[in-house]
């Protein structure tokens, strides 16, 4: 399978190419079968219906779930946003606060600090250099007046796996609602909202191969039956939880790219992981002076998360320039701040500023990989050749130790 | 990422890269930025007759922070120690063509000459 051009994509975290079996699988939901699935008047509304109604039941399945506890959406920061604010606002009177965790992705901190400007409470769980939350910190923080705990499954920055089944156990006991934003783990990890005592889970389809503008979220209908505000209104479509026409071929996309997520199933996962691994090898065995970010053991199979002492992560990109990776450093937007995730793992802005996340996915090759590994190290190498950092550690000189004249 | 064909060059073949002896009494010494913010840059300049004859850089940063500096060192070859303490950073900001948030670059290489030319100044005097 050819990468839509020479360069090598390794970012899979961010999003990933549209399987051919999905598009094809799509299409015909374009022009020919283009019907409205809440028209109840003729066979192109029935049409749309079967094929939604056919997704929602195979999307349950696969998480444990039942047909009517899918709700599609665009996506997981939809989901996210409904899920966190639905809750907040429909259980107010029960309590104001929520608890979460200080790696969440925006799409749950964000909604929370629009809540906390609203008057709730939000406790933001800190995590260890690892990226794991404390389960002990998790007990100790809920309170009479929470209602909802939202954690990820799988870090999209760092990879780091959270133990969702401990968790979810944890709420459940305490009577909490538990979220779980699994946008990263959907179709790759197994997941299961009874075993896991999981209320409402986000996911998205372009995580998987599947296209981008649609998502779902999963709903809790029975023990306890989870209820929420609309924070989008319209049609009453989604049974009245969230409003707006369905998108009829992105819907067929994410049940089909589920379906085909699936079908590799462990096979597909571990040969990733092989690449990962082959890729974290080459990298540690060429360079010193490098650190792995993220869980060693429970972690993304796609995900490697690199700090590389003494250079500076957006030059770094730029000596790939036929490399597709993300900075962990956020330098590449406006704000200049390092990655808010690196820091909560007490990572030194030095470090955060070095971190490249390469994201190994479906079509990456080991040829890739290998000419990932050499570019990189070339391109360390190089950089460190003019990195007077590196200059004054090869003289001995403790960086920490320096008056830095800031700016 | 859009930089300027002038910064890919900078940043693909970096003028005068290296390092002088600090200690030397000819030569001045800047080094300015943090780790933690990013960027460092190392600047110096070898000075004869109040003619600067050489300068080298090192740099610790991105694209833009490592071609500012390069750029400094070009200019700074064959000036006078007065016309070189004279390069703004709007110069640099103006010959590299970049864009707002990658000024702050600039800024830490006229930091960076400034401070090259002030050591100098101070061995010159003990």
């Amino acid at each position: 399978m050819n990468t839509p051009s020479s360069h090598i994509y390794l970012d899979s975290q961010a999003t990933t190419s549209v399987d051919p079996q999905v598009l094809e699988t799509m299409l015909p939901w374009f022009h020919e079968k283009f019907g409205n699935a809440a028209s109840r008047s003729h066979s192109f509304g029935w049409e749309a219906d079967k094929a939604v109604e056919s997704a929602r039941a195979t999307l349950a399945a696969g998480i444990g779930a039942k047909s009517r506890e899918i709700l599609f959406t665009s996506g997981a920061t939809e989901s996210d946003n409904l899920a966190i604010l639905g809750v907040a606002k429909m259980y107010a009177s029960k309590g104001k606060h929520l608890i979460t965790c200080v790696t969440e992705h925006k799409a749950v901190l964000d909604p929370m600090q629009a809540l906390e400007n609203d008057g709730w409470k939000i406790t933001c769980l800190e995590v260890d250099e690892n990226g794991c939350l404390s389960l002990d910190d998790l007990k100790n923080a809920i309170q009479e007046n929470t209602v909802l705990v939202s954690i990820m499954h799988g870090n999209n920055e760092v990879g780091t796996v959270h133990p969702i089944a401990e968790i979810g156990a944890i709420c459940r006991e305490a009577g909490v609602l538990f979220h779980c934003d699994a946008t990263q783990t959907f179709g790759k990890m197994p997941l299961d909202v009874e075993a896991m005592n999981i209320d409402l889970l986000s996911a998205s389809a372009h995580k998987i191969y599947g296209p981008k503008g649609v998502g779902l979220l999963y709903v809790r209908r029975r023990n306890p039956r989870v209820r929420l505000t609309p924070i989008m209104h319209g049609g009453g479509h989604e049974r009245g939880f969230r409003s707006g026409t369905l998108n009829v071929p992105g819907i067929v996309g994410l049940a089909k790219a589920f379906e085909v997520s699936q079908e590799g199933g462990a096979a597909e996962q571990s040969r990733i992981q092989e690449l990962r691994n082959l890729l974290e090898t080459k990298l540690f065995d060429a360079l010193e002076s490098v650190y792995l970010n993220g869980h060693p053991e429970n972690r993304l199979d796609c995900c490697l998360n690199i700090s590389f002492g003494f250079v500076e992560g957006e030059s770094l990109i730029m000596g790939m320039p036929d490399i597709a990776v993300s900075s962990g450093s956020a330098c590449t937007s406006a704000s200049l701040e390092p990655s808010y995730v690196l820091r909560a793992m007490g990572v030194g802005d030095d470090l955060a500023h070095s971190s490249l996340r390469f994201g190994i996915g479906r079509w990456t090759t080991k040829e890739e990989i290998e000419t990932v590994a050499e570019t990189v190290i070339h391109a360390v190498n190089r950089l460190r050749d003019m990195s007077p950092l590196w200059e004054m550690d090869q003289e001995g000189i403790d960086l920490s130790t320096v008056q830095w004249a800031g700016h | 990422m859009g930089y300027s064909n002038k910064v890919i060059d900078h940043y693909e073949n970096p003028r005068n890269v290296g390092s002088m002896d600090k200690d030397a009494a000819d030569v001045g010494t800047g080094v300015v930025g943090a780790p933690e913010c990013g960027d460092v840059m190392k600047l110096q300049i070898q000075v004869e007759d109040g003619v600067i004859t050489d300068a080298k850089f090192k740099t610790f940063g991105c694209g833009s922070a490592i071609a500012s500096s390069s750029l400094a060192t070009e200019w700074l070859k064959g000036r006078t120690v007065t016309s070189a303490s004279e390069i703004r950073n709007t110069d640099i900001v103006e010959e590299l063509e970049l864009p707002p948030v990658k000024i702050h670059c600039s800024v830490l290489a006229e930091d960076a000459i400034k401070q090259a030319i002030a050591d100098y100044q101070t061995k010159q005097k003990s």
